[in-house]
C-alpha cells in the first residue's frame, strides 16, 4: 500500500474548507516554519529532502531556491505553475480541486523560505471551477490570519493571488508563464538571465509546479531527512501519477518513487492492467513530450532489470531504449492503437502550440504534421518520408529558445526508433492503413537509429 | 469597412457596474504600474458576460488599463480560449489530443457534427450551439471529454450528448 503524504485526506468530506483541513493537521507547517525556523532553515530542509521539481524537468528544488538572487530593496516572487497542459497530465488539477489548502499552505511556507511577500498561482484558464475553489480557499485563509499582514505574529506579511491563463500550452514554460502573467503573449524569453535573477517584472522569481510546492508541507512537518527515506536513490519522496489511456482504472495515484512499473500498471491498487483484456503495446510514462517505449522495453530495461517508477530507472538506456519521468502523465496504449496516428496527432498538438518565435519549431513542427499526415492518411508517402521525418526532428532538437521544440521532436524520434516497421507498413499499404491498425509490433524492435 | 468585419460588435458595448468593479478588484493584485497584467482576467470577465470578445470590448479594456489597443489585440489573438467573433450560446469544446483520441474523441466529433448539423466552428440556425476541437484539457483519464463554459463533461457517450443537448435546448 503506497504511502500518502499529499493525498491522504483528499476524500475527507469538507476538506476543501479550512476548519476541516486544520482538524486533519493542516497549516502545521506554517506554524512550524514561521515560529520556529529561519527562512534559510526551511530551504535547508528542502535541500535535505532531495525533492525534485514535479513539473517535468526534475531539477532539485532546494538548489533552485538557493539560486534566487536577493538584492536589497527589490521584491522577490514565488510563482506557482498550475498551467498543467501537458497531454496525459491531470494531477495538479486533482490536488487543487480536492486539497486547495494544501497548495495554499505550501505557498505560504515556501514564500516565507524565499522571502517573497507576494505570490501568484498561475492556473490554466480552462480550470475555471478550480480557480473558484482556490479563490474561496484563499479568502478563508485570509479570514483565519494565515494570509495577510503579520501572519501568526511572526512579522511575515504575505499576499497570494490566483491568475487565470487563456489557453496556451506554452505558458507552462516558466518564462512564457511570466510573460503571460505580465499581460503579454506567451513568448518564452531568452535565457540567461534566468528567472532567479530577473523573473516577474524583472524581479528575482522562483517558478515551481503545484505538486512541488505541496510537497514542501510534509517536508517541513516531518523534516527533510524523513522525506528522503522514501523512494530510491535520487528519486526521493512520493509522486503523483495521472494514469490514462487504455487501462482499467484511470485516475491520479500517489506512489512511493521506486515502485516497479509492472506493479503500477497491473495491480488493482493502481491502473488495474490494460483494459478489456487486451495486450500492452506501448507506454508514454511522463506526458506526451517524453519518448514512447514499446512494451518490451517498458517492463525491463535493456539490461534485463525490472524498470521502476523513478527518474533514473525510467530514463535508463537514454533515448535509445529508455524514456523519462516527465510530469507523471502515464499514457497506456493497447494492441489496437496506431502509433503513426498517435504520432501525427501529437505532432499536430505541438504545431498548434508552438509560439512561433523560432523557425525550427514553427516551421519544423508544421513539416512534421505534413509528412505524418501523408503517411497516416495514405497520401502517396514513400520510404524516404521516414528519413525526412527523422531529419526534421533532428534539426529542431536543441535549436530553439525553449524546450517545446525538443518536446515536439522526441515523440517523433521515439516512434520511428521503436516502430519503424509500422511506418513502413503504412507506406506500403496506404488503403489498408486507413481502415486498419497494424496491431502489435513483431518481436524484433529495438533497432537504434 | 472594418466595422462589418465579424470581429466587431454590431451593438454598442457597455461594461456593467459589476464588470467594472470586478476588473478594479483584479487590478489591485499587481504592483503599482503593472495593471497590464489584468488583461487575461478581464477578458475572461468580458467573455463570460458577452459570450465573446469583440474589438470594441478590447478597446475598452485598453482604456481601462491605460495601455494601447494593440497591446490588448496581440494578447487576444494569442490565447485560444477567447472567441474573437460571435459563437453559439453553448460552445462545445471537444478535446482531440492523443489520450482522448485513443478513447474515442474522433467519434464524439463525428456524432456532434451529425447531431447538430454544423461543421466545426459554425453556429446552429437557432443560435444555440457551436462545436469545435481543442487540445488537451487536463482530463485525459476521464476521456472522451469536452468543456462547455465553466464545466467539464467527461466519459462522453452519444446518449450523454443527447441528454445534455436536449437539456440546453429547453433551458
Ligand atoms: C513547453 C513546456 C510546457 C511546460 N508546462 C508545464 C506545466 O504545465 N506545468 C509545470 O509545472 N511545468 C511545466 N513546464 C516546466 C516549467 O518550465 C518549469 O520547469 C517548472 O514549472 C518548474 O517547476 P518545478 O521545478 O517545480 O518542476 C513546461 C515546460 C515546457 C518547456
Ligand atoms: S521552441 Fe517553439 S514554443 Fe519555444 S520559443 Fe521557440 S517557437 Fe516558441
Ligand atoms: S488528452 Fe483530452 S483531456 Fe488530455
Amino acid at each position: 500500500m503506497g504511502r500518502k503524504l499529499l493525498l491522504e485526506h483528499a476524500k475527507v468530506p469538507g476538506i476543501r474548507h479550512i476548519d476541516t483541513y486544520i482538524q486533519h493537521g493542516g497549516y502545521r507547517s506554517v506554524h512550524k516554519a514561521l515560529k520556529t525556523m529561519t527562512p534559510d532553515e526551511v530551504v535547508e530542509e528542502v535541500k535535505k529532502s532531495g525533492l525534485r521539481g514535479r513539473g517535468g524537468a526534475g531539477f532539485p528544488t532546494g538548489m533552485k531556491w538557493s539560486f534566487l538572487a536577493k538584492p536589497e530593496g527589490i521584491p522577490r516572487y514565488l510563482v506557482c505553475n498550475a498551467d498543467e497542459s501537458e497531454p496525459g497530465t491531470f494531477k495538479d488539477r486533482y490536488l487543487m480541486e480536492y486539497l486547495p489548502h494544501l497548495l495554499i499552505e505550501g505557498m505560504i511556507t515556501s514564500s516565507y523560505a524565499l522571502g517573497a511577500n507576494t505570490s501568484y498561482i498561475y492556473i490554466r484558464g480552462e480550470y475555471r471551477w478550480v480557480y473558484t475553489i482556490l479563490v474561496e480557499a484563499i479568502a478563508e485563509a485570509y479570514a483565519k490570519g494565515y494570509l495577510g499582514k503579520n501572519i501568526l505574529g511572526s512579522g511575515f506579511n504575505f499576499d497570494l493571488y490566483v491568475q487565470p491563463g487563456g489557453g496556451a500550452y506554452i505558458c507552462g514554460e516558466e518564462t512564457a508563464l511570466l510573460e503571460s502573467l505580465e499581460g503579454k503573449r506567451g513568448n518564452p524569453r531568452m535565457k540567461p538571465p534566468f528567472p532567479a535573477i530577473k523573473g516577474l517584472w524583472q524581479s528575482p522569481t522562483v517558478v515551481n509546479n503545484v505538486e512541488t510546492i505541496a510537497a514542501v508541507v510534509p517536508i517541513v512537518n516531518e523534516g527533510g531527512d524523513e522525506y528522503a527515506k522514501i523512494g530510491i536513490g535520487k528519486s526521493t519522496g512520493t509522486k503523483l501519477i495521472s494514469a490514462c489511456g487504455n487501462i482499467k482504472n484511470s485516475g491520479v495515484y500517489e506512489i512511493d518513487l521506486g515502485l516497479p512499473v509492472d506493479e503500477f500498471l497491473n495491480s488493482d491498487e493502481y491502473c488495474g492492467g490494460v483494459a478489456n483484456g487486451k495486450r500492452l503495446k506501448a507506454v508514454i510514462p511522463g506526458g506526451s513530450s517524453v519518448p514512447i517505449v514499446p512494451a518490451g522495453l517498458f517492463y525491463k530495461n535493456i539490461k534485463g532489470e525490472d524498470r521502476l517508477m523513478s527518474y533514473e530507472s525510467l530514463s535508463d538506456g537514454g533515448f535509445a531504449s529508455g524514456t523519462m519521468m516527465g510530469s507523471g502523465g502515464f499514457i497506456v496504449y493497447d494492441e489496437d492503437q496506431c502509433i503513426v496516428r498517435n504520432t501525427w496527432n501529437l505532432a499536430r498538438f505541438y504545431n498548434h502550440e508552438s509560439c512561433g518565435q523560432c523557425s525550427p519549431c514553427r516551421e519544423g513542427t508544421g513539416w512534421l504534421v505534413k509528412v505524418l499526415d501523408k503517411i497516416e492518411h495514405g497520401k502517396g508517402a514513400t520510404m524516404a518520408d521516414i528519413d525526412l521525418l527523422w531529419d526534421i526532428q533532428r534539426r529542431i532538437e536543441g535549436n530553439t529558445i525553449c524546450p517545446l521544440g525538443d518536446a515536439a521532436a522526441w515523440p517523433v524520434a521515439a516512434a520511428i526508433r521503436h516502430f519503424r516497421d509500422e511506418f513502413e507498413w503504412h507506406i506500403k499499404n496506404p488503403q489498408l492503413a486507413q481502415s486498419k491498425n497494424y496491431g502489435l509490433v513483431k518481436e524484433t524492435v529495438y533497432q537504434t537509429v | 469597412m472594418y466595422s462589418n468585419h465579424p470581429s466587431h460588435s454590431q451593438q454598442p458595448i457597455v461594461f456593467s457596474q459589476e464588470m467594472l468593479d470586478q476588473s478594479q478588484e483584479i487590478i489591485k493584485h499587481y504592483p503599482e504600474g503593472k495593471q497590464k497584467s489584468a488583461i487575461l482576467p478581464i477578458m475572461h470577465i468580458v467573455q463570460k458576460h458577452f459570450g465573446w470578445v469583440s474589438v470594441e470590448a478590447q478597446d475598452i479594456i485598453a482604456e481601462m488599463l491605460k495601455i494601447k489597443p494593440i497591446e490588448v489585440y496581440e494578447v487576444a489573438t494569442f490565447y485560444t480560449m477567447f472567441h474573437l467573433h460571435p459563437v453559439g450560446k453553448y460552445v462545445l469544446e471537444v478535446c482531440r489530443t492523443g489520450p482522448c483520441m485513443i478513447r474515442g474523441a474522433e467519434d464524439i466529433c463525428k456524432y456532434l457534427e451529425k447531431k447538430l448539423g454544423i461543421k466545426e466552428g459554425e453556429i446552429t440556425a437557432d443560435g444555440l450551439f457551436t462545436w469545435r476541437t481543442v487540445e488537451c484539457l487536463g482530463a485525459c483519464g476521464y476521456a472522451p471529454m469536452m468543456q462547455v463554459g465553466e464545466h467539464y463533461h467527461e466519459y462522453l457517450t452519444p446518449e450523454k450528448l443527447d441528454n445534455l443537448i436536449s437539456d440546453w435546448k429547453t433551458k
